[in-house]
């Protein structure tokens, strides 16, 4: 059995994801202003890391990692309201490209399972 | 046998072993962060033979076309000579002309070989080691000398003394070439946008000389950016190729000043827009002053186009 990282087409499916979502991100009015960093290629980067890290995909991030690259943000207000958006906004891209329901609940459940820590709670 | 070949070593490779964990494994050291081929520090180029395309996986094409790859994620199917990416030349200043008030044209007969592409930038290196970033506007293989256009900064360790002190028959060093704003050819319809501000001319310029002399036939769309006309360069020039090339548009954009034809006075970070509905599909390069190069680049991500597809250079200044 694939693993979910797999199943969703592993590098290649970060890389149509990270076009739709990052265009997303960008333009919600909710978020973009965490994403106001000038370097979009460096921005891109980091998307693609999330999203590798949602998709199940092979990263050494830790739950250490998550709280410090976020601890930034959370000074600057980032809360619950932030990370639902996220999520959902998530779900909205692998929806445009015809991930199955299952799969994209699995996705969301992962990048739950990092709100305590990207919170810094 | 899997081998690589790095700086005349020879490093035979263990099965299933990356190139960076031979590297590192035989105590070379090389730069590497992450090792899951998303931060690409430990980018390297291939001098002969093919990387595995899994190791080019998130790399621009332009990149790709060139032979990078990142060492973590490739593990190559025979022999690889690899090298690091850049090289260092000694050049010679053949003339010097203006171009406007501000701008100066340095051409430099480079003293070996080099393969590198229209729009890329070197390292300007000066004699006591000083050194910056300028594009090539040049083909340096097709015209045999690599051109530049520099824009006097006051004040500055460089521009200035290209503009006034150094004098042809002066030798200089050049590292490079970096970046990726340079003509792909394959794909010679799609719509080119080519924007740019001030000295950010050049690489475009170069990109553009490369995009007709490989018979482009998709649109092309040129935008060059200034505060007034005074900033502009090389209009007779670009007016003409735009009068021979019928898929050739040239707008030249300025904050202030009269607009006439071909003149449009207003943000060229506004006037991009204009050019398209979507640039879905487009080819998209752009240079010269950052805050706009970012700005733009943004915009045309927005509208359609693909980061992969978007190629930047923003002019930097040094942190010194
Ligand atoms: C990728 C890349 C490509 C480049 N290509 C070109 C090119 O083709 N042509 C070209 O002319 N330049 C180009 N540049 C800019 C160039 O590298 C130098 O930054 C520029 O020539 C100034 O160098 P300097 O030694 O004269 O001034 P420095 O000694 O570096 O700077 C002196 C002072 O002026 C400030 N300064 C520097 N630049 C500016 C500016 N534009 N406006 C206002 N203040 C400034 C600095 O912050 C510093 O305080 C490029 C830069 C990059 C990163
Ligand atoms: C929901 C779970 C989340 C996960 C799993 C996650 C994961 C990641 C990862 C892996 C990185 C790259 C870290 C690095 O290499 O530097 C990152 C960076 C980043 N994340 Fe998140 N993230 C989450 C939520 C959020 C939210 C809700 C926001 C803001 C609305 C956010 C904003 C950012 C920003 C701005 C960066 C770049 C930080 C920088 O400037 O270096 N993230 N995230």
């Amino acid at each position: 059995m694939p693993n979910l990282y797999e199943q969703l087409g592993g590098d290649a499916a970060v890389d149509q994801a990270v076009e739709i979502f990052y265009r997303k991100v960008l333009t919600d009015d909710r978020i973009s202003r965490f994403f106001d960093d000038v370097d979009m290629d460096t921005q891109i980067a980091k998307q693609k890391a999330f999203l590798t890290m949602a998709f199940g995909g092979p990263n050494h991030y830790s739950g250490l990692d998550m709280r410090q690259g976020h601890k930034h943000l959370v000074e600057r207000g980032l809360t619950d309201e932030h990370v639902d958006a996220v999520i959902e906004l998530l779900g909205e891209s692998l929806q445009e490209l015809n991930v199955p329901a299952e799969l994209i609940a699995q996705v969301a459940a992962i990048a739950e399972g990092a709100r305590k820590d990207v919170l810094n709670r | 046998m899997t081998e690589i070949i790095y700086h005349d070593a020879v490093y035979p490779l263990q099965p299933d072993e990356t190139v960076l964990d031979a590297l590192l494994r035989n105590g070379v050291d090389v730069p590497y962060a992450c090792k899951t081929g998303v931060c690409q520090s430990c980018m390297m180029k291939a001098a002969a033979g093919e990387p595995p395309s899994s190791s080019q996986r998130g790399l621009k094409p332009t990149r790709r076309a060139q032979g990078y790859f990142l060492a973590c994620q490739c593990k190559p199917d025979g022999r690889l000579i690899v090298g690091d990416a850049g090289e260092v030349i000694a050049a010679r200043l053949m003339e010097k002309t203006p171009l406007n008030a501000r701008v100066i044209r340095l051409r430099f007969e480079p003293e070996s070989r080099v393969d590198w592409a229209a729009g890329q930038f070197v390292s300007l290196i000066r004699g006591d080691g000083e050194s910056r970033s300028y594009s090539i506007a040049s083909a340096p293989v097709r015209d045999g000398f690599i051109e530049m256009h520099v824009q006097r900064v006051e004040g500055g360790a460089i521009s200035p003394w290209l503009h006034e002190e150094a004098e042809p028959g002066e030798r200089i060093r050049l590292r490079g070439p970096y970046g990726d704003c340079f003509y792909l050819s394959g794909e010679p319809e799609r719509p080119l946008l080519l924007a740019c501000t001030g000295t950010g001319l050049a690489p475009i310029y170069g990109v553009l000389r490369d995009a007709l002399a490989l018979g482009h036939s998709g649109p092309i769309h040129l935008l060059h950016g200034g505060l007034d006309e005074s900033g502009l360069y090389l209009v007779d020039e670009l007016l003409d190729l735009a009068g021979r090339y019928s898929n050739l548009s040239y707008t030249r954009c300025v904050l202030n000043g009269a607009s006439k034809p071909g003149l449009v006075v207003g943000d060229i970070g506004e006037l991009l827009l204009q050019t398209a509905p979507s640039f879905s599909g487009w080819r998209v390069y752009l240079c010269g002053a950052p805050d706009l190069v970012r700005l733009m680049q943004k915009k045309v991500f927005l509208h359609g186009a693909t980061s992969q597809d978007i190629h930047a250079d923003a002019f930097i200044p040094k942190q010194v």
